[in-house]
């Protein structure tokens, strides 16, 4: 059954992102919040390994950390999908469990 | 260095975690302005994720927490105007000083004119400024 899995961390800081997208299965959905959000960035040392997971993988951020950082949702990598609080709810209702990376 | 009667020390403030994820953006703040009142030598460095601490239209309402990203333009009132960028932190992240506040200050011995307090730096060049300093506080 198809998982949401949830990365709160930086990729620049701490290795979560990359653990999480080494053992997500094929189909399961990652949504990136707070500090996460930066691994949705376009442009960064870490986009290419987002945008290689995304073959199989469906990607979302939340929009609110983005605007709190200051981070443009034009800046946000092709393919990602961004959501609000509501949006969150309805992925981990739409999910069968939610895996959080910390 | 020797100020009158008062030994002056040269201390940065190394900032390297995102604003809001954790508390300490807003901890070195406090701190920083708290001790500008000793006349000291300060100076900022962002650096790694500390960077995204001077992201340009910060808007925290949605998450419920305080903005505190304007409190960096009150800095060069406070006598702080060696705010050091690291470039090659701006480069990983895909961001440019456009993307960053652009902060300034006046200066007493010119008239008060307005002028840069961000210096942008290669990794080379901080870890010389880093060299010269008394006390290092990590953030």
């Amino acid at each position: 059954m198809a998982m949401l899995h949830t990365v709160n961390k930086s990729p620049f800081e701490k290795n979560s992102l990359e653990s999480c997208l080494r053992l997500a299965k094929a189909g399961s959905a990652v949504l990136l919040t707070e500090d996460g959000v930066v691994g949705a960035m376009k442009g960064t040392k870490h986009s290419k390994d987002v945008a290689d997971a995304m073959a199989n993988i469906s990607f979302y951020v939340l929009g609110p950390d983005l605007k709190a950082r200051g981070l443009s949702e034009n800046n946000v990598a092709e393919g990602i999908k961004v959501v609000d609080y509501s949006g969150f709810v309805d992925l981990a209702a739409e999910h069968e469990s939610v895996q959080a990376w910390l | 260095m020797d100020d009158g009667d008062q030994i002056v020390k040269k201390f940065m403030y190394m900032n390297r975690k995102t604003p809001y994820g954790t508390i300490y953006a807003l901890e070195s703040l406090e701190v920083v302005l708290i001790a500008a009142a000793f006349d000291q030598d300060v100076s900022l460095v962002f650096a790694d994720d500390g960077v995204y601490q001077l992201m340009k239209d910060q808007s925290t309402e949605e998450i419920g927490m305080k903005n505190f990203s304007p409190t960096y333009s009150a800095l060069g009132d406070y006598d702080i105007k060696k705010i050091y960028i690291e470039k090659e932190s701006l480069d990983e992240r895909g961001l440019s000083l456009d993307d960053l506040q652009d902060l300034k200050y006046e200066d007493e011995d010119d008239d008060w004119a307005e002028k840069d307090s961000i210096h942008l730096v290669s990794r080379d060049e901080l870890a010389e400024v880093i060299d010269q300093q008394d006390v290092v506080f990590s953030f």
